[in-house]
C-alpha cells in the first residue's frame, strides 16, 4: 500500500486514495477545504479548485515535483509522494485567490440567508480569505426561483459546485435540471423551470455547500444556531429513515439528512450515503413521527455548537445565557459566520 | 520563394472537387500509405519530428504512439477543427479550398492508428466549411476512398463531420470530445488524458487540420525529407494566418525558420506595416500568446533575429518570448493602444469560459471589468497592481488551459507595455484623445 507524506504526516494508505482522502484519514488542519468534492457522488470534484495542494516530490520511482498545484480531491496517491498543503505558502496564496473568486460574484447577504451557520464557504472565507474586498465591481445577479413547491434556488448565492447536478444524476431518476449559460453567467436550473418532482430530490438542499437551495418549510423559520439538533428516525420503506431534527422549542423546524465532520450526507453501517427520501424530509414534522437518538454531535468549530452545547471555556449555556451570546460586543463571537459580524443577525 | 507543401494546388481552380484533386496528384499518398504497415506510417510521422498545429507543438508521432491499444476497444481518430482563438483562420483557409487533403490525411492517419469510425468536429460558425467538407466525403464515398474496403485494401473507415455550436472552450480536445458525446462542452479532468479514455472512454487521438493534412506530405515524400525543411526541431512548413496593420494579410505557409523580421517586411508575405507606419506590438501565435514589443520580436533579448519556429519565439520564455502558439499572428502598427486591444481579448475570454471552474470563470469577468475601467478613466495605479495579481491567481490554478490562455495576455500587456497602462491612469484625457483619434481615422477612410 502506498505510503504518503502530507504536511510531514504520514500514512500508509489503500491503492487509488485520493490526497484529499489520505489528509482526511489523518485528519486536523491538514485536510484541505472542498467545496465541490462530495465522497458519496461519483465523479464530482475538481472543479472548486480550493483543495488545490503542492506536491513537491510524485512518487518514489519518480521524485519529480509535479509543475502546477494539483486538486488533491481528484489527485490519486503514489507511493513516496510528498504533499505540502498548509505548509506552502504558495498553496495558502492560491486558496486565499480562489476564495476571492468565488466571493467576486456572491451577494455576501448572510444575514438573510438561512444557510448562514452552516455554510461551508463562510468557513472558508473565515479560514483562508482575506479581510478586505478586492472587487467593486457590480455583482451577477439573478432572480430566485422556486423548483417545485419544496426547494427554493437562490442563483445569486450559487459556486456552481455541480453537486447537486451529480445528486439528480447519480441518486434520482429522471434529471431535469443542470447548468445552462457559460462562464460567470452559468447558471443552475431545470428546464424552463420545470419543477422536480422526485422522492429523492430533496437531498440537493442537503448537498448545497451554500445557500443557493433552501428548504421551503424552513425558510425564514428561525436562525440555525437557535435550533437544536436531535438524531432519531423512523421505519422507511423508501429511504434509511435515518435524519438529524432541527427543533426550536417542541416544534421540528426542519429535517436533514445526518452530516459528517466535512458536512458530508454522513454514511451507513453498509457504507452507502444516508440520502434520505422527501417524504421524510418535507412530510414528517411531528415528534410523534419518530424515535429520538439523542442530541446530535456538532463540531466545536460550528456556531450552532456556541449557543446549546458547551463554551470553548467548558462551561454550559442556558437559555439567559443565549441571548446575551447574541448581544453585540458580545465576547462569544465564533468561528463560522464568515464576512459579517454574527452579532448583526 | 520558400517551398509549400499544403497550399501548392490552392491556386488551381476546382481543387476542391475530388476529380481535380487527383489529377494533381491527390489520394496518392493514400495509395502508399495502404501499402505500408501502420506502424510504419507511425514512425514515418516520428522521423518527421512533425509538432501539433494547434498550439501546444506536441510531437505528433510521440501522441500517436501513445495511444493505447487494448484488445476488442475500438479506437478514434478526431480531427480539431474548432478553430476558434482570435487571430487565427488557417484551417478555415485549407478546408474552404482543398477539402480533399484533409480528407486524406484522415484516412491515412486513421489507417495509421487503427481507427475505423473519425470525425471531423468543426467549429459551428463554420457552416458553409461544412457543407464543402461533406461534399467532399461525399465524393471520397463515391470513389470508393472511404468505407468498406477502401481501394481494395481490406481497410474499413467511415467518416464524419460533426459541428460544434460555437464555444471557444471546444477547441480544447476533452471539451470538444464531451461535446461530440453530446454533452456540455466542459473540458474533463485530466488524467486520464485521451489517448488512453477519450472518446465514448475509448483510446483516442485529437489533431489539429493543419496535422492531420500535414501528414499527406510526409507519406509523399518520406518522414527523413520532411524533417530536412525548417530549422533544428522545428520541421516541415506552417501555415500563418498573418493579419492586424499589414499590407497583405491572409494565410501563408513558410518553411519553419524564416525571420520574423523577413515575415513582416517581405513583399512575398506580410508587405510591411499598412500606411507606411512604424511596428508597435506583434501577437504571435493567436490571441492567448503573449505580446512582444518591436524590439522583442524582431530579436531576442540576447540579440539573435528571431526566426518563425517554436525554438526560437520561445527563447527567453515569457519574460522576453512568447510563443508560435496556432500560428495566428496579429501585427499592430504604432498607433494602436495595447490597453484597448488586451480589453478585446480579454472580453473574448470571459465571454468564452466554460464557467466549470471557479478562478476561470470569475477571474475573467474581473479581469475585463478592471481594463474596462482603466479604458473609462476611472481606473488607478492599484487597480494596475490588482490586475497582475488576478492574472497570477488564475495561471496554472484551472483544470483547461483556458485559465492560461485568458491570463498570458493580461500579464505580458502589464509586463511590457506597464507605462501605456499608468499613462491612461494618470492622464485620462489621453484616452479620449485616442478614441478622439479613431474616430477621425474612420472617418477618413470611410
Amino acid at each position: 500500500m502506498p505510503i504518503v507524506t502530507i504536511d510531514d504526516f504520514q500514512i500508509e494508505v489503500p491503492e487509488g486514495t485520493t490526497i484529499l482522502n489520505a489528509a482526511r484519514m489523518i485528519g486536523g488542519d491538514l485536510v484541505p477545504p472542498a467545496m465541490c468534492y462530495y465522497s458519496s457522488l461519483k465523479g464530482s470534484g475538481g472543479y472548486c479548485r480550493t483543495c488545490l495542494v503542492k506536491v513537491e516530490q510524485g512518487s518514489a520511482k519518480d521524485p519529480r515535483p509535479m509543475p502546477k498545484l494539483v486538486p488533491s480531491c481528484r489527485t490519486t496517491v503514489m507511493d513516496g509522494m510528498v504533499v505540502r498543503n498548509e505548509t506552502s505558502p504558495e498553496v495558502v496564496e492560491a486558496r486565499a485567490g480562489v476564495t476571492e473568486f468565488l466571493l467576486v460574484n456572491h451577494p455576501l447577504d448572510c444575514p438573510v440567508c438561512d444557510q448562514a451557520g452552516e455554510c461551508h464557504l463562510q468557513d472558508l472565507g473565515y479560514e483562508h480569505g482575506k479581510l478586505n474586498t478586492r472587487s467593486e465591481f457590480r455583482r451577477r445577479t439573478f432572480e430566485p426561483i422556486d423548483i417545485g413547491d419544496k426547494v427554493k434556488l437562490h442563483m445569486n448565492r450559487c459556486i456552481l459546485c455541480y453537486r447537486c447536478v451529480k445528486v439528480c444524476e447519480q441518486i434520482t431518476d429522471g434529471r431535469v435540471h443542470g447548468v445552462i449559460g457559460r462562464g460567470d453567467h452559468a447558471e443552475i436550473s431545470t428546464y424552463i423551470e420545470q419543477a422536480i418532482e422526485n422522492d429523492f430530490s430533496g437531498n440537493v438542499i442537503d448537498v448545497c455547500p451554500v445557500g443557493a437551495l433552501t428548504d421551503r418549510t424552513f425558510r425564514f423559520k428561525s436562525r440555525v444556531w437557535y435550533t437544536k439538533p436531535v438524531e432519531a428516525h423512523r421505519n422507511c420503506d423508501k429511504c434509511c429513515g435515518k435524519v438529524r431534527l432541527w427543533y426550536k422549542g417542541e416544534e421540528i423546524l426542519r429535517v436533514t439528512a445526518r452530516k459528517d465532520a466535512y458536512g458530508e450526507v454522513a454514511k451507513l453501517e453498509n457504507g452507502e450515503a444516508g440520502w434520505i427520501c422527501n417524504e421524510c424530509r418535507f412530510e414528517k414534522k411531528k415528534t410523534s413521527d419518530w424515535v429520538i437518538e439523542g442530541p446530535a454531535h456538532i463540531d466545536d468549530h460550528s456556531v450552532i455548537s456556541a449557543h446549546h452545547y458547551e463554551s470553548p471555556e467548558g462551561e454550559r449555556f442556558g437559555d439567559e445565557k443565549l441571548e446575551q451570546a447574541a448581544l453585540p460586543h458580545g465576547e462569544k463571537v465564533e468561528r463560522g459566520v464568515g464576512a459579517l459580524n454574527p452579532n448583526n443577525v | 520563394m520558400s517551398q509549400k507543401l499544403l497550399l501548392k494546388n490552392d491556386h488551381i481552380p476546382g481543387i476542391n472537387t475530388l476529380e481535380v484533386y487527383r489529377k494533381h496528384g491527390g489520394y496518392e499518398s493514400l495509395k502508399k500509405a495502404l501499402g505500408m504497415a501502420p506502424d510504419a506510417i507511425v514512425e514515418e510521422v516520428k522521423k518527421s519530428g512533425l509538432r501539433g498545429r494547434g498550439g501546444a507543438g506536441f510531437p505528433t508521432g510521440m501522441k500517436w504512439s501513445f495511444l493505447a491499444k487494448p484488445e476488442g476497444v475500438p479506437r478514434y481518430l478526431v480531427c480539431n477543427a474548432d478553430e476558434s482563438e482570435p487571430g487565427t483562420f488557417k484551417d478555415r483557409y485549407l478546408m474552404e479550398h482543398i477539402p480533399h487533403l484533409l480528407v486524406e490525411g484522415m484516412i491515412v492517419s486513421s489507417f495509421a492508428l487503427g481507427a475505423n469510425t473519425s470525425y471531423i468536429y468543426i467549429r459551428g460558425e463554420y457552416f458553409y466549411v461544412l457543407r464543402i467538407l461533406e461534399k467532399a466525403i461525399e465524393e471520397a464515398y463515391a470513389a470508393g476512398l472511404l468505407g468498406k474496403n477502401i481501394l481494395g485494401s481490406g481497410y474499413d473507415l467511415d467518416l464524419y463531420v460533426q459541428i460544434g455550436a460555437g464555444a471557444y472552450i471546444c477547441g480544447e480536445e476533452t471539451a470538444l470530445l464531451e461535446s461530440l458525446e453530446g454533452k456540455r462542452g466542459n473540458p474533463r479532468l485530466k488524467p486520464p488524458f485521451p489517448a488512453v479514455k477519450g472518446l465514448w472512454d475509448c483510446p483516442t487521438v485529437v489533431n489539429n487540420v493543419e496535422t492531420i493534412a500535414a501528414v499527406v506530405p510526409i507519406i509523399e515524400m518520406g518522414g527523413d525529407a520532411y524533417a530536412g525543411i525548417g530549422i533544428g526541431k522545428s520541421t516541415g512548413t506552417k501555415l500563418i494566418s498573418a493579419s492586424g496593420h499589414i499590407n497583405k494579410p491572409g494565410v501563408y505557409e513558410i518553411e519553419l525558420g524564416v525571420p520574423v523580421e523577413e515575415f513582416i517586411y517581405s513583399d512575398e508575405y506580410c508587405g510591411g506595416i499598412r500606411n507606411g507606419k512604424d511596428l508597435k506590438a506583434v501577437v504571435a501565435g493567436g490571441s492567448s500568446v503573449p505580446i512582444l514589443p518591436k524590439h522583442l520580436i524582431l530579436k531576442t533579448a540576447a540579440g539573435e533575429p528571431r526566426l518563425m519556429s517554436y525554438e526560437s519565439l520561445g527563447d527567453g520564455g515569457f519574460a522576453t518570448g512568447t510563443m508560435l502558439g496556432s500560428g495566428g499572428f496579429i501585427v499592430m502598427d504604432e498607433d494602436t493602444s495595447i490597453v484597448r486591444n488586451l480589453y478585446t481579448f480579454s472580453r473574448f475570454y470571459h465571454h468564452e469560459s466554460c464557467g466549470q471552474c471557479s478562478p476561470c470563470r470569475e477571474g475573467t469577468g474581473w479581469m475585463e471589468r478592471i481594463i474596462k475601467k482603466i479604458l473609462d478613466g476611472k481606473g488607478t495605479l492599484a487597480d494596475i497592481d490588482l490586475l497582475w495579481d488576478v492574472q497570477s491567481k488564475i495561471e496554472g490554478k484551472t483544470i483547461c488551459p483556458l485559465g492560461e490562455a485568458a491570463a498570458w495576455p493580461v500579464a505580458a500587456a502589464l509586463r511590457h507595455f506597464r507605462h501605456e497602462f499608468e499613462e491612461y491612469v494618470k492622464n485620462p484625457q489621453s484616452i479620449k484623445d485616442v478614441r478622439h483619434y479613431y474616430r477621425l481615422n474612420r472617418l477618413e477612410m470611410a
